[in-house]
């Protein structure tokens, strides 16, 4: 009977949930699902990280190449990243170059980057207008089952915390560059940015980390990206119904307390893999 | 023509725009902020591609032309913003499998791009004809260096600033129907922002009632 009620009528099956405070998997409406993460998961990689939230897995590779810095800034290295959404991890996306979504994720993730600086991209400069790293992270959801874009960032931000580049010296003779691949160090992480997604339910009813099916039945989405210092680096609400301002503020209270959850949870992993070695 | 603002005063700079100036489309309108400037054409509603059929609403398609060249990943993401936008305004349930199209061309950039294109958007969804809920318009508000909050900042300004936000507003409650920002900025600040741009948003509403009355006082 459940099951039928909840393909017949999927919107009334999750309003009988959310008006006793709960939804479909149990959780409450500010409660995120169970978020675990593994670094290093690919050797190939200089950097990388799996996470799942729920169902929703995103691996992150890191790749960097050395390339020459852009004219306009030749003290910076640049950092250029990608969010593929392939047929894989779920139905609704077909084979092809990039949906929208995909292309609007990509376009977030730069957004975070640059606004959080996260690196400041003159650490990627190895010589002044000569020679730079240029950082490919390449982020691919395995299962899509929402709220990507959090799985996402908590990826690259692990993934850049596990990326260990070589040493690069300009011989004096050749003038060419010399790639130590003994000698690696870690990249200076300089803001820890971490995203809380939302979803408005019926123009009212605010839950945290929604499903794929509580995305679809959403009237408005939004995700908020804060970091360490509780500084706001990016309120994204692509549009959908309005919200208030109270409302506003309970979910960036919510996304500083996930901010500092999903900080320890990298730093653990991060001590673990140490130890383990 | 630009001025820097305090809170209590907001200005923008010189806006205006342009109604049913296409043939083609059912609806189309320019809309012009300073020296930005975008041309938007509304068709429909119009028969849909099986593929995109919805079977209780109208599916809404929003294409953003760049002056040169084809449209890329950042014009992908402003697409996303208007069309969530404009389907959270328009009444689509009341044309079940049907199409309409809202195409935005760039004239202009210099500065407020996307709060222009949600301006233009909504002109000529008015202009079109099309059932709606309440209208919406966009502003943009950056903060420079030393805290201050411009409105409707020119491209200059936006290179200078430390943080950039544009919003949506609806025009029944005043409140945020979308937003995207740049940089880094505190809670305090993004409510100033969002105060500043509802009082902003009062000078477009106000436009968009006068430029409607002038012209059908015309017509009738």
């Amino acid at each position: 009977m459940a099951a039928g009620f909840k393909v017949a009528e999927p919107l009334e099956y999750h309003r009988s949930f959310l008006k006793e405070n709960c939804r479909p998997d149990g959780r409450e409406l500010s409660e995120f699902r169970t978020t675990t993460l593994n670094i290093g998961s690919i050797t190939t990689a200089d950097g990388s990280a799996l996470v799942k939230v729920g169902n929703t897995t995103v691996i992150c590779g890191i790749k960097a190449e050395l390339t020459n810095p852009i004219v306009e800034a030749p003290g910076k290295g640049y950092i250029v990243p990608n969010v593929d959404l392939p047929p894989l991890c779920s139905s609704r996306f077909r084979p092809g170059p990039p949906a929208e979504q995909a292309q609007a994720a990509s376009q977030f993730i730069a957004d975070v980057i640059e606004s959080s600086e996260v690196i400041q991209t003159e650490d990627l400069c190895i010589e002044r207008g000569k020679l730079c790293w240029v950082l490919y992270c390449d982020m691919m959801c395995l299962d899509y089952d929402g709220n990507v874009l959090d799985a996402c960032i908590i990826a690259l931000l692990a993934a850049l915390k596990n990326t260990q580049l070589p040493e690069v010296t300009i011989s004096t003779e050749t003038s060419k560059p010399e790639v130590n691949l003994e000698k690696r160090r870690g990249l200076h992480i300089h803001k820890h940015p971490v995203s809380a997604s939302f979803c408005v339910f019926d123009d009212s009813i605010l839950i945290v980390d929604p499903t794929a099916e509580e995305e679809s039945l959403s009237t408005a989405h939004l995700t908020v990206v804060t970091d360490d210092e509780d500084r706001l680096c990016v309120v994204h609400k692509p549009g959908g119904t309005s919200l208030s301002g109270e409302k506003l503020q309970e979910c960036i209270s919510r996304a500083t307390a996930r901010q500092r959850e999903i900080q320890k949870l990298i730093d653990k992993v991060i001590h673990s893999v140490k130890t383990a070695q | 023509m630009m001025e820097v603002c305090g809170s209590s005063n907001v200005t923008l700079r010189e806006f205006g725009s342009e109604q049913s100036l296409l043939s083609r489309p059912d609806g189309s309108a320019s809309f012009i902020q300073g020296n930005t400037s975008v041309l938007a054409a509304a068709y429909g509603p119009a028969e849909v591609k099986v593929s995109k059929e919805i079977y209780d609403r109208a599916t809404l398609e929003v294409l953003i032309q760049p002056k040169v060249g084809l449209p890329g990943v950042r014009e992908r993401a402003q697409e996303q913003c208007v069309r969530e936008t404009c389907e959270a305004s328009l009444l689509l349930s009341l044309h079940p499998r049907s199409s309409l199209t809202l195409i935005l061309q760039l004239i202009h950039d210099d500065g407020s791009l996307l709060s222009c294109f949600l301006n233009a958007a909504c002109v000529a969804l008015m202009d079109a004809g099309l059932p709606m809920s309440r209208l919406f318009c966009g502003v943009t508000c950056a903060i420079d260096a030393d805290g201050q909050i411009i409105t409707d900042p020119t491209a200059a300004q936006e290179k200078e600033s430390r943080a950039l936000m544009t919003f949506a507003i609806d025009a029944t409650e005043r409140r945020v129907m979308m937003s995207s920002t740049r940089g880094s900025f505190s809670v305090h600040e993004l409510q100033q922002c969002i105060a500043v741009s509802q009082k902003a948003s009062e000078k477009i509403f106000q436009f968009y009632r006068d430029s409607v009355r002038r012209r059908y006082s015309k017509t009738l």
